[in-house]
């Protein structure tokens, strides 16, 4: 197994002003991430919106420096390396944003917008370019008439075709994809969804998921890590994590999906009360005691760290209870 | 049960450069007295337009024509401007997908829930406050008395929408039209804001209409179900028939491809093709481009919503219990 991703301690921080003369306060949008991924293999990030999972995407996409910690892409460093590997390293990751309307620049034609990244990257000749513009579209199940046409004579799936073939020009190694079918109808989801495991399997490609379907995730993810207020709160293989979740929180986001019933003795959802804290102010002892069912004195006082229960990560005091079963 | 809204043949139409769009298509769609009625379809399938039509909220562009489009017997298409909008926002109200681009960001909440009550309850000033103080309360919000003096951008999208609903409920609606009410929220709000909606529906025994594309929520909420497509109605029925035996190929195949239908990491079940546009409408059933079952008859002719003993579906080969279109040779 190759490792191609690693983040050790990736903390991303903001700065908000709150006035002309307040003193800016601190936003630690991503607090402490660590993960390794393996070619071929994909990590799931969920949380609800504000937990820092799309900081954390853009952080590991290298579109932001992290505050603190280190990212590792092929066991290299990313943080100021040298000119020529910066090149390298970038091209090694690439990056699918959620909403295939914004993220293409209308102006441009398909072939020029797939060719672009080519054309500062590569020193292929022009004709090798649009050569590799034209696989590429055949292989994400475009027409090659797509190559002289523009953004908004496509429908919204295929836009979302046009931005994973522009991520693959580089042959990158690693893509993080936010929420990338989370604008699209069901039936072209699944057309997305298909297309991005397909060429996983041909290309070893990893993926990070950054995504707040839990019912994509199930279906997509090898392992899921749970966010809550720039944190991870539990780290696992999706299986487990789904069948038997270890905190509290991922408990309730299970919980609160909603599910297909039919009949009389349909289940309610478990519905959580309360809002995601504000990230100025978390509060103190584990930042989900407020909301959780679980919670003691000692939760109001010290955070939980992340350790070892059952085969998977949890930063919960009493992740032994939560497993027992009691509700 | 006297029908509280009654929709037979609705059909808008917009003009635009490209020609006309019949965006809704002789719809027919019954609401009774307490009932909720899911409506599901993708986008462009008409759901929002027929829903926006029977508010009278669509823009100039758009022509409008029904049979009969009555609400408690009164006849909508009938009635003067003025008189309609005496109904729409009282007896009818409408919650939408975006809570935070659906209030006036220039005005307090307050003076939002406010204003819907003056318009049409009256009443002194002190009631109306404690009215809006009262409705904040009813749907789940903290300090309801501080927050009236809040603007909208000092709330988060959940709570926006908590607003939006005790606006919708502020004057006691008999119907609320929840279009996609919960698209936009993260799902532990989504479950908060779906669980509220249910409860003042029961208390209330108010009708809703629930808009959405999450065949899941639709499961958990609504009583009947209509399917759309391409601005036509394609099968109607009871929840649990529908989620348990669809007759429509595309409602089974829009079932077929959530996730939580196939096997982990297995490939998802699709629907080649698009939605038909504008220009692109086939000679014969609309879903026939993209159908498994589609013959040459389906390719030729427009099929009629037929009758079966639970419900309608607009297609010449239903499916059967088994999930196989019927009297065709396997």
């Amino acid at each position: 197994m190759t490792v191609v991703m690693e983040a050790k301690g990736v903390r991303r921080y903001y700065e908000v002003k709150k006035g002309m003369l307040a003193k800016a306060a601190t936003v630690r949008a991503v607090d402490g991430v660590s993960f390794t991924l393996e070619a071929g293999r994909t990590l799931a990030i969920v949380g609800e919106s504000g937990c820092g999972k799309s900081s954390l995407a853009r952080v590991l996409a290298m579109l932001e420096p992290p505050s603190d910690g280190e990212l590792l892409i092929d066991g290299l460093p990313t943080l100021a390396p040298e000119a020529d590997r910066r090149v390298a390293l970038r091209r090694a990751v690439q990056m699918v944003f959620q909403n295939p309307y914004g993220s293409l620049n209308p102006r441009h034609t398909v072939g020029r917008i797939l060719e672009e990244p080519l054309e500062i990257n590569t020193d292929l000749s022009r004709d090798q370019r649009a050569e590799a513009a034209r696989a590429i579209l055949a292989r994400v199940g475009l027409r090659p008439e797509a190559y002289g046409r523009y953004p908004h004579m496509f429908s919204g799936g295929q836009r979302q075709r046009i931005a994973i073939a522009r991520a693959l020009m580089l042959k990158p190694r690693v893509v993080i994809a936010d929420e990338p079918v989370s604008a699209l109808d069901i039936s072209i989801q699944g057309q997305i969804l298909n297309l991005l495991m397909d060429l996983q399997e041909e290309l070893r490609l990893a993926y990070i998921f950054v995504s707040h379907d839990l019912g994509v995730v199930h279906h997509i993810a090898d392992e899921v890590m749970v966010m809550y207020l720039g944190r991870p709160v539990e780290h696992g293989e999706t299986g487990l994590l789904f069948d038997r979740p270890a905190h509290p929180y991922t408990r309730a986001l299970l919980g609160s999906r909603p599910r297909i019933q039919t009949g009389a003795n349909k289940i309610p959802r478990k519905t959580l009360s309360g809002e995601l804290p504000s990230p100025l102010r978390p509060p103190p002892g584990c930042a989900f005691h407020q909301r959780c069912t679980f919670a003691t004195e000692l939760c109001k006082r010290d955070r939980p760290e992340l350790r070892q229960v059952e085969g998977r990560a949890v930063a919960c005091h009493h992740a032994e209870t939560v497993l027992g079963g009691a509700d | 049960m006297p029908a509280l809204l009654e929709i037979r043949g609705l059909t808008v139409e917009f003009t635009t450069s490209r020609g006309i769009l019949r965006a809704v298509d002789r719809v027919d769609m019954d609401v009774a007295e307490g009932e909720v009625l899911g409506v599901v379809g993708e986008s462009g399938s008409g759901k929002s337009v027929s829903m926006l039509a029977l508010m009278g909220l669509l823009g100039s562009n758009a022509k409008l024509t029904a049979d009969r489009l009555a609400f408690a017997g009164t006849d909508l298409l009938t009635l003067t401007p003025r008189q309609r909008r005496k109904l729409v926002g009282k007896d009818v109200a409408m919650i939408f997908q975006e809570p935070t681009t659906s209030l006036n960001p220039c005005f307090t909440v307050g003076f939002q829930i406010v204003e819907a009550l003056k318009e049409h309850m009256g009443g002194t000033r002190k009631w109306r406050r404690d009215r809006a103080v009262e409705l904040l309360n009813l749907v789940g919000i903290p300090d309801p008395g501080a927050r009236l003096n809040a603007f909208p951008h000092q709330l988060s999208g959940g709570m926006n929408q908590r607003v939006m609903i005790a606006m919708a409920i502020a004057c006691q609606p008999r119907l609320l039209i929840a279009d996609e009410p919960t698209t936009a929220l993260d799902v532990t709000i989504q479950a908060q804001i779906l669980e509220l909606l249910t409860r003042l529906q029961r208390q209330h025994n108010m009708a809703m209409v629930l808009i959405t594309h999450d065949m899941a929520v639709v499961s958990e909420t609504a009583q009947r179900v209509q399917v759309m497509y391409a601005g036509q109605l394609v099968e109607t029925r009871s929840a649990d028939d529908l989620f348990s035996r669809p007759r429509h190929p595309y409602t089974a195949a829009l079932l077929s491809s959530l996730p939580e239908h196939a096997e982990r990491r297995a490939r998802l079940a699709t629907i080649p093709g698009l939605v038909p546009g504008i220009g692109d409408r086939p000679v014969g059933c609309l879903f026939s481009p993209r159908c498994a079952h589609a013959n040459d008859r389906c390719r030729a002719e427009r099929p009629d919503l037929y009758r079966d003993p639970e419900g309608l579906a607009r297609c010449f080969y239903p499916l059967d219990d088994s999930g196989r279109p019927e009297g065709v040779a396997a």
